[in-house]
């Protein structure tokens, strides 16, 4: 089991290496920093001495090991554009999207999977068909166009909610919270479900088809047979059963909601770090741009390790202690 | 004594967009405390819907709509589902056929049946988990402290079926619906679980219906009969009475398909009760096969030491990965034009020799020599491949359904080169009439055809190239029995009227009895013996053949109508 881990942990390293290097090589071709920091009135001496205090002038290999090297220690230099450290410059927006994708990573798996169990169980009823039809806007549409029918429907025509910012937040230790004030709980609904909503039906859909699945195979007949309740079987025998799939796609679901999180960020104006993103590649604001991809890397690879070792905890089968007699 | 579970003018209706399939109708039949009733018939017979009716668990459509269902002289059809399933797991239980599906893989067997127990019976927590102790101690598993906390992958299929039994046994039912409760094993497990059967029917007075289509089982475990044909009861009564005095032509024609362990018969009488068998028509095939000229006095295999092994355990150092020896140093040799077969329990390596001769799995060691030329080795074996063709097991996942039947039958001539265009369409056409199907099913899907219409279609493939050597991987075991006897009728005409070479493996004793002329003996990966059929039957010299061969069921009470001019001398 520990050799287990560790080798996923290494394979983990491994690719985080590989998107970086993916990730800083890339910047080479964006445009020259120089160009935009410095104004009309510069001389061939402010380019030369800007170069060298950046470290530009050095060979490609060298400037991306002083980049680990800086990276690991938290350290991702500093904005081109603010001239201030980057990872202040994340660490002050990442709270803003790393609540939103969880508020609305929640919102997905909890309403997905309900639903998706509802629609399996009921297949036959009305309230599923109303459910299932109307999953497919949620499938079809794209996201700016539901978060700017929200806006419109809940902001413009009803005003329950606000339709841009995080409202009233609270410092607590460096990190700015929204959950604790009334405006800025309602200020997350309507991103949060913007930005959910696909991911929500997609989940919905794969509950469903996977339930009807499990629901046909023999253990859970046979959990009939000996006469357990519909909601043990339900919920106990068959739910399990289908979860294997669910978190795979769960999981790289969840990691696109923060990294697509842009999208929405941009409709409410929603000061997270999708938006310093778009900002920063405007200005080819390269130790910004890097920073943000080795942050949704980490994310990614993060959130794949964990699911890697929730398989394992559900299914007995993959730990390997197989012996068969 | 009364009867515990009676069944009277049981009707079970499928109502389908168009009409009203009839699974089951007017079936009748009683158990008693302690008696194990068998049910039998081929698939489709109705036999799997009435326990489903008795569990109250039909398959949507589906429903009672005539006759009642009495438990202990309680009416229990046409309960109501919370009242049903009060009933279900605590008064009657289930059994259900696959061991290996019909355990919840991600709890351990002690988190299953301790929520049966608790789910029937108002004990504590205490007491539940003591009586599954007790439970798997008295389905004979051993260690069940140890055991109680796995999981199911980590017990083999005939443990699985004990655990399952178990479950059943939770809340001391009084009647046991067991559906095919051996089919999934092998021989020897399967003699275990129904022994334990018959001990809980004895000991608890249990009473059982045991659904199932082997005739084996029924004559060596039930007290009573019941023969299904069509969603009808066609014939009820005492075993030894039905099975060797059968009354009904439908029991006749059943009884004379079953392969008898202690005879060899020239053909399977094909005692067609309502003209279902469609002839194998194979003179005009002979007629245009491209017989090979041969030598017939070498073999036409010579095999030598043949091993092939699984990696079990990956690991980066070669010394410590784990492998799994599946054939062990393993030689005979196939001669030219007799049937050769191989048995063994699973896992005894059977279908990987199979495999290797076929050129699906590459040997870790060892010679293959088809008529004098190494198969074994890196290079071409196109011209072998053409040669060889081989049948499989189950019909249904051996085709591709979204190819056509045609389509499907021309492939390895096409795939080889050998036909095309006109000659191609003519060699499918002219097989799909042989094989009995006609040339008009060429251009159906393959989910148009049942189970023996399907090993048809596989047969007419495998002939297509016109091969050598055939092998036929248990080509009947899903089957029923009147099925299984017009494709091992067929099998035997390919094999007299072509000169073809068979490599038929089986773990079915009577019907490799019925095929082979030479029969091998594996165990564990192991040559245990290679002998001719008649002698290895009459007189097995080794421990372990005799210990197989004792397990066979004995059939001797089966009426021997139709199949006495049958016998070979």
């Amino acid at each position: 089991m520990l050799n287990y881990v560790i080798r996923r942990v290494f394979q983990s390293v491994v690719v985080l290496l590989i998107v970086g290097l993916v990730a800083f090589s890339m910047f080479r071709f964006v445009g020259d920093p120089i160009d935009n920091m410095l104004g009309q009135e510069r001389t061939q001496a402010d380019i030369e001495r800007l170069r060298t205090q950046l470290g530009l002038d050095q060979p490609f290999p060298v400037q991306y090991w002083r980049f680990l090297e800086n990276a690991v220690q938290g350290n991702f230099g500093v904005s081109y554009r603010q001239g201030r450290p980057v990872a202040e410059i994340i660490a002050e927006r990442a709270p803003a999207t790393l609540e939103l994708a969880a508020v609305s990573g929640l919102f997905a798996i909890v309403i997905g999977i309900v639903l998706g169990v509802f629609t399996a169980i009921r297949r036959e009823g009305w309230a599923s068909n109303v459910i299932m039809t109307g999953s497919l806007i949620g499938v079809s549409l794209p996201t700016f166009l539901i978060g700017i029918l929200l806006i419109y429907v809940f902001s413009v025509e009803l005003d329950l909610l606000p339709s841009f910012g995080r409202g009233d937040v609270v410092d607590i230790g460096g990190w700015s919270t929204g959950f604790l004030t009334a405006s800025g709980l309602k200020a997350l609904v309507l991103p949060a479900i913007t930005l959910g909503l696909y991911q929500m039906t997609l989940i919905m859909r794969l509950v469903r088809a996977e339930m009807l699945e499990v629901l046909r195979q023999d253990y859970i007949n046979f959990a009939r047979a000996r006469g357990l309740s519909e909601r043990v079987v339900n919920f106990r025998h068959a739910l399990k059963n289908t979860l294997v799939p669910v978190i795979t796609v769960t999981g790289l679901q969840l990691g696109s909601i923060i990294a697509f999180a842009i999208i929405t960020e941009t409709v409410f104006q929603w000061p997270g770090v999708g938006l310093l993103f778009i900002n920063a590649i405007q200005f080819v604001d390269i130790p910004v741009m890097a920073a943000y991809l080795m942050l949704i890397s980490v994310m990614f690879v993060g959130i794949n390790l964990l699911v890697d070792l929730l398989y394992v905890a559900i299914d007995p089968r993959l730990r390997g202690e197989g012996n068969t007699t | 004594m009364s009867a515990i579970l009676d069944i009277a003018d049981l009707t079970v209706e499928f109502p389908t967009r168009r009409e009203i399939f009839v699974a089951v109708d007017g079936a009748s039949l009683t158990v008693e405390p302690g008696e194990i009733h068998g049910l039998v018939g081929e698939s489709g017979a109705g036999k799997s819907t009435i326990g489903a009716a008795v569990m109250a668990l039909l398959e949507r459509p589906g429903r009672i709509a005539g006759g009642t269902i009495r438990l202990k002289n309680r009416i229990i059809s046409g309960r109501d589902r919370a009242e049903m399933r009060s009933l279900r797991g605590s008064e009657i239980s289930m059994i259900f056929q696959d061991p290996l599906t019909s355990l919840n893989p991600l709890f351990t067997i002690r988190e299953q049946l301790t929520e049966t127990i608790t789910t029937h019976l108002s004990v504590t927590d205490a007491e539940a988990h003591e009586r599954a102790h007790d439970l798997l101690a008295r389905v004979g598993i051993p260690e069940p402290d140890i055991r109680l906390d796995q999981y199911p992958h980590q017990f083999s299929g005939g443990m699985r079926q004990r655990v399952v039994i178990a479950l059943a046994l939770c809340s001391e039912p009084d009647v046991i619906i067991a559906d095919e409760p051996t089919t999934a094993l092998d021989v020897s497990i399967q003699a275990q679980i129904l022994d334990l059967i018959r001990e809980l029917a004895n000991e608890r007075q249990v009473g059982v219906i045991l659904i199932t289509h082997d005739m084996g089982v029924i004559a060596d475990t039930t007290d009573r009969v019941t023969v299904m044909y069509q969603g009808k009861v066609v014939e009820t009564g005492a075993t030894r009475l039905v099975l060797g005095k059968p009354n009904h032509p439908y029991t006749k024609s059943l009884i004379a398909a079953v392969p008898r362990p202690n005879v060899k018969l020239h053909r399977f009488p094909l005692l067609s009760y309502d003209g279902r068998a469609t002839e194998f028509r194979i003179d005009d095939l002979a007629r245009n096969w491209n017989k090979a000229d041969t030598d017939s006095a070498k073999p036409l295999f010579e095999i030598s030491g043949l091993t092939k092994r699984f990696l079990q355990k990956r690991s980066f150092i070669p010394s410590r990965r784990q492998y799994l020896v599946a054939v062990n140093n393993v030689s005979f040799d196939i001669r030219q034009g007799e049937v050769f077969g191989i048995v063994g329990e699973s896992g005894s390596g059977k279908s990987t020799v199979a495999r290797m001769i076929a050129g699906l799995y590459r040997a870790d060691g060892g010679t293959i020599l088809y008529g004098g030329q190494p198969v074994t080795g890196s290079g071409s074996l196109a011209w072998y491949r053409r040669q060889i063709q081989m049948i499989f097991q189950d019909p249904y996942s051996s085709l591709n359904p979204r190819m056509r039947v045609d389509a499907i039958v021309a492939e390895p001539a096409l795939h080889h080169r050998l036909l095309s265009g006109k000659a191609l369409r003519h060699r499918v056409d002219e097989l799909l009439e042989h094989v009995g199907l006609g040339a008009a099913a060429g251009l159906k899907y393959p989910h148009e055809f049942s189970g023996g219409q399907r090993q048809r279609i596989s047969i007419a493939r495998a002939l297509a190239t016109q091969p050598r050597f055939l092998i036929c991987d248990e080509p009947t075991s899903a089957l029923d029995v009147s099925i299984q006897a017009q494709i091992l009728n067929i099998l035997k005409d390919l094999q007299e009227h072509l000169s073809l070479t068979m490599l038929f493996i089986s773990h079915d004793l009577p019907v490799v009895r019925q095929m082979c002329d030479r029969v091998a003996v594996m165990q564990n990966g192991r040559l245990v013996e290679v002998r001719d059929a008649e002698a290895l039957f009459a007189s097995p010299r080794e421990a372990y053949t005799r210990s197989l061969l004792k397990l066979m069921p004995r059939l001797d009470g089966l009426a021997t109508e139709g199949i006495q001019d049958q016998v070979e001398a």
